[in-house]
């Protein structure tokens, strides 16, 4: 065997050492390292009140209300299996709106209602003019449809 | 590619390109970002601001793809000792570093308006920030371990190049392994969820700074070379 077939097997061996040394770390970070909780998290996890997380998801559909004094707003964050109310006092991101993502920080009351103290606004990956707004982007066939 | 191990030969091919490059890659870009500016619509959901990814993100390929040339060049280096290899890996270097950079700031400038944050520490950020700590320690320890006469980096370093690739495809999965505040890929085997009324500038631009890098490279390549020769000729007449 030559010298340089050595080296290239010495390498390759450390370098498959090395990735499957990155991908165990990776996959036992795969819970710790998550930026977010999703709400189906908080429900099967279980999150105890008074403990700082952040909750990410979708704001519900017509859930944003605002309250009277003007500045709190009350809605709905849904990740398509659980869904958990949360309240926000203060000026709300531009692209915070319904049906779009959002990321909360903050932590659950005693009732179950999510205080956020800080909200951030999650958008998806999907980029186009508004000429096509309001139509879907199809997974199959990837491109734009009228939404129905 | 042990045609090219002779420098001469490497240099009579690499000279006339590197103008090529520079310059069709600068031109490529300036046309591209011009299109970009004025000519694509703004994006239903973030308006103007959307603008910022014809820079940001041929800024994020380059600095992976630079990362992935150290690597390519430190296996050539440590398994077939090829002599060019060692200098390529260094001169890849600081350009790699420069537009890891450009997608931190750039990625920075944009979070703010859009999510609402300079900087959050999510999957795609941190190791992003990772590789940019990975090429100043690369640059640290190719500067320091320069070997007199190779102009190249010494084996520690190639050994450090490619383990620092094992985050490669870490920054790539981040946003499908983990939730994070930056979304997911845009682009992907099966096509874009980009609209194309937007997205055909950015080939533009992700061409153009590719071609850029590779002309700063072949300089800063051509350059280590020169600064060999007179290093030798130095070292020939102090002997005397």
């Amino acid at each position: 065997m030559k010298a340089k077939h050595q080296r290239l097997i010495l390498v390759i061996v450390a370098l498959a050492a090395l990735i499957g040394a990155g991908l165990l770390a990776a996959s036992a970070l795969k819970d710790e390292a998550a930026y977010f909780y999703a709400p189906n998290d908080v429900r099967t996890k279980g999150v105890e009140p008074g403990k700082a997380i952040r909750l990410g998801g979708m704001v519900v559909k017509g859930s944003i209300k605002r309250a009277s004094d003007g500045v709190t707003i009350h809605f709905d964050v849904t990740d398509g299996k659980a869904t958990v109310p949360a309240s926000f006092k203060g000026i709300t991101p531009d692209l915070f709106r319904e049906g779009s993502g959002v990321v909360a920080e903050g932590a659950f009351d005693k009732s179950g209602i999510f205080q956020a103290t800080n909200l951030l606004a999650k958008h998806d990956e999907r980029y186009m003019p508004r000429e096509l707004q309001g139509m879907k982007y199809d997974e199959k066939t990837h491109k734009m449809k009228a939404d129905r | 590619m042990h045609r090219f191990a002779n420098p001469a030969r490497f240099l009579q091919i690499a000279r006339p390109l590197t103008g090529w490059l520079f310059w069709s890659g600068l031109l490529l870009l300036l046309i591209g970002s011009g299109c970009g500016l004025f000519l694509t619509p703004a994006d239903y959901l973030q308006g103007d601001t959307v603008r910022i990814l014809y820079i940001h993100v041929p800024a994020a390929w380059l600095g992976m793809a630079g990362w992935s040339g150290i690597a390519i060049a430190a296996l050539m280096q440590l398994v077939w000792r090829h002599p060019l290899a060692a200098v390529a890996g260094r001169a890849i270097a600081v350009p790699g570093a420069l537009f890891t950079a450009i997608c931190l700031l750039t990625g920075s400038i944009w979070g703010r308006p859009t999510w609402g944050t300079w900087w959050e520490w999510d999957g795609r950020m941190t190791s992003m920030l990772v590789l940019f700590f990975l090429y100043l320690g690369y640059i640290a320890l190719a500067h320091a371990s320069a070997r007199q006469g190779s102009g190249g980096v010494s084996p520690v370093a190639a050994i450090f190049g490619l383990v620092g690739a094992v985050n490669i495809p870490i920054i790539n999965r981040s946003v499908v392994w983990w939730n994070s505040l930056h979304q997911g890929p845009s682009i992907t085997l099966r096509g874009s969820s980009i609209d194309t009324t937007l997205l055909w500038p950015l080939g533009l631009t992700l061409l153009g700074f590719t071609l850029l890098f590779g002309g700063i490279v072949l300089m800063r390549m051509r350059a280590i070379l020169a600064h060999n020769k007179i290093e030798a000729r130095m070292q020939r007449l102090a002997r005397g």
